[in-house]
């Protein structure tokens, strides 16, 4: 039943120092389709890949606003994002209700990780499977966070998470210095080609399957309508794209990509990178 | 034993003067402040009516900044009982808070504010608590404290920098707040507001006339209110951050007192 003798809790340590829950919730994240966040001086976005569940669904939605200034994207167990992004609408109220201000992004970032360690410590509950990003701004500029199952957070300047993300984080670290200093619509264009580095070759990015939210000085969070969408989609259609992408996703190591799972079997667990004791 | 006099009907202790045991007059409490008027079961109605109390503050906006003055009585009903209560706060570097009304009730939210801002300042993270956000916040505390029958017996003045521009606000202990560039709290708010309207209609003001003109209406009220003191405190904040100077004293004239003739 167990892939591990050490894995039926969360409180029971390995005796390699890891607790196997905690890591098979960070699999979860990867189940999810692809979500990118990015900044430059002023804005902070996010672009994600949403997907169908069948021919006859809508796709489902992926980017939730939370505030005014904070709006998330989340990738895993969509369940679990309502209960947090809830928990996030809530402290930004309280606190636009107490202060008359919005909430500082970093503020409500340590809020959401202390909440999400809480089920890391107790054998009566279960990690929260899902990851999100975070795009948000306030008194000291664009921010993007990451928030993990494990309930640590990373403030970044530029992040993907989801299935084959690795490609996108390839493209990201490759073209880093140039997000601060570029204007919005480049900005944009940099993420789509990062979310379009994800894809099996024969699917595109298209009206129906990509959002977009932007948020920054004097611009409330917005996530973009499907008229401005194919104006943005219109600045990377046409260019070529990367080669090889099942290839250079598997090859960078990326678990599990979604679109293939079938033909794994029903029974495929996330499996954590390293060798287990057990196995 | 005529020398006695009557013991049964002796003469009043003297003329004119407080019965025994009713020295202080309490505002709001027509005898002494005693049990008499609660009993003990009602603890929560002693919170109905303020013990140890100050009196005015005054705020005033200038172009720059805003400069907020309080004399450091503490009245024990009419009795100017405490001598040295400051009641002008430094919050933090965008922050000055004075308050009018109950000490005690005074001190107590001041304990709250400063480790609010102990607390802001743990997170680490260069945020700082802005005047609105502290005044909102005031606004929140006293109200409910109000809801609950057993309000907090203030008036706060909150003087601050808002992102680089002046702000100036006060609650009262209804929860009752307003933004303006002029407040006088208690009977300031009969006697100074008047002032520092006339002389803020000629048109905005720098710091130095900004501050005469507040030091002239602590000298008018210590003068007309009795409950003032010629001890007060004056405090600005800029953007340079805030300053609360040392206690001022005013000098004072009484030399046209037996002018005025009471009816």
């Amino acid at each position: 039943m167990f892939r591990n003798q050490y894995d039926s809790d969360v409180t029971v340590w390995s005796p390699q120092g890891r607790l196997h829950q905690v890591e098979y919730a960070m699999e979860a994240v990867k189940l999810g389709s692809a979500t990118i966040g990015l900044k430059n001086k002023q804005f902070a976005i996010l672009i994600a890949l949403k997907r169908a569940v069948s021919e006859l669904s809508a796709y489902q939605k992926k980017i939730i606003p939370i505030d005014e200034h904070i709006g998330i994207s989340i990738s895993g167990l969509t369940a679990d994002a309502r209960m947090l992004s809830r928990f996030m609408r809530t402290e930004c109220l309280n606190h636009r209700y107490s202060h008359d201000a919005p909430m500082p992004v970093g503020r409500l970032i340590t809020l959401v990780g202390n909440k999400m360690q809480i089920c890391t410590q107790r054998y009566d509950k279960r990690p929260l499977g899902v990851g999100l990003l975070v795009a948000g701004y306030d008194d000291q500029g664009p921010h993007i966070y990451q928030t993990c199952p494990s309930a640590n957070y990373f403030d970044c300047r530029a992040m993907a998470i989801g299935a084959r993300s690795q490609s996108a984080r390839t493209y990201l670290e490759k073209h880093l210095t140039k997000f601060v200093d570029c204007d919005l619509q480049e900005l944009v264009a940099h993420g789509l080609r990062a979310l379009r580095d994800t894809l099996p070759n024969e699917v595109d990015l298209n009206t129906k399957n990509v959002s977009i939210a932007i948020v920054g000085p004097k611009t409330p969070l917005r996530i973009v309508d499907e008229t401005e969408l194919s104006r943005f989609l219109a600045l990377v259609e046409g260019e070529e794209r990367r080669g090889g992408h099942g290839a250079s996703a598997s090859a960078t190591g990326d678990s599990g990509p979604p679109v293939d799972r079938d033909d794994a079997g029903d029974d495929r667990d996330p499996q954590v990178a390293v060798a287990m004791e057990t196995e | 034993m005529a020398f006695m006099g009557d013991i049964m009907n002796p003469a009043p202790l003297w003329n004119n003067g407080p019965s025994p045991g009713a020295f202080f007059n309490f505002p709001g409490n027509t005898s002494v402040v005693t049990s008499s008027n609660h009993s003990v079961q009602e603890f929560r109605a002693h919170s109905q009516s303020p013990i140890t109390t100050t009196t005015t503050v005054i705020g005033l906006k200038y172009d720059k900044g805003v400069v907020i003055a309080a004399d450091t009585l503490g009245s024990y009903g009419s009795l100017a009982r405490f001598r040295d209560c400051p009641r002008v706060m430094k919050v933090n570097d965008l922050i000055l808070l004075g308050s009018g009304g109950d000490y005690a009730d005074f001190q107590y939210l001041k304990d709250i504010i400063e480790q609010k801002i102990i607390d802001e300042q743990c997170i680490g993270d260069g945020l700082q608590l802005k005047p609105r956000s502290l005044h909102c916040w005031l606004t929140r505390v006293l109200y409910n404290k109000r809801s609950k029958m057993d309000p907090l017996w203030n008036n706060y003045v909150v003087a601050g920098i808002q992102d680089g521009e002046p702000f100036l606000g006060t609650v009262d202990k209804l929860g009752t707040a307003y933004e303006d560039s002029i407040i006088a709290t208690g009977l300031g708010a009969h006697m100074a507001t008047p002032l520092l309207r006339n002389a803020l209609q000629a048109g905005n003001i720098d710091e130095q006339s900004a501050k005469a003109l507040v030091r002239k209406c602590m000298e008018v009220l210590f003068y007309r209110d009795a409950r003032s003191f010629p001890r007060y405190q004056l405090g600005v904040v800029t953007a340079d951050g805030v300053t609360i100077d040392d206690v001022a004293e005013i000098k004072h004239d009484w030399s046209l007192a037996h002018m005025i003739k009471m009816l």
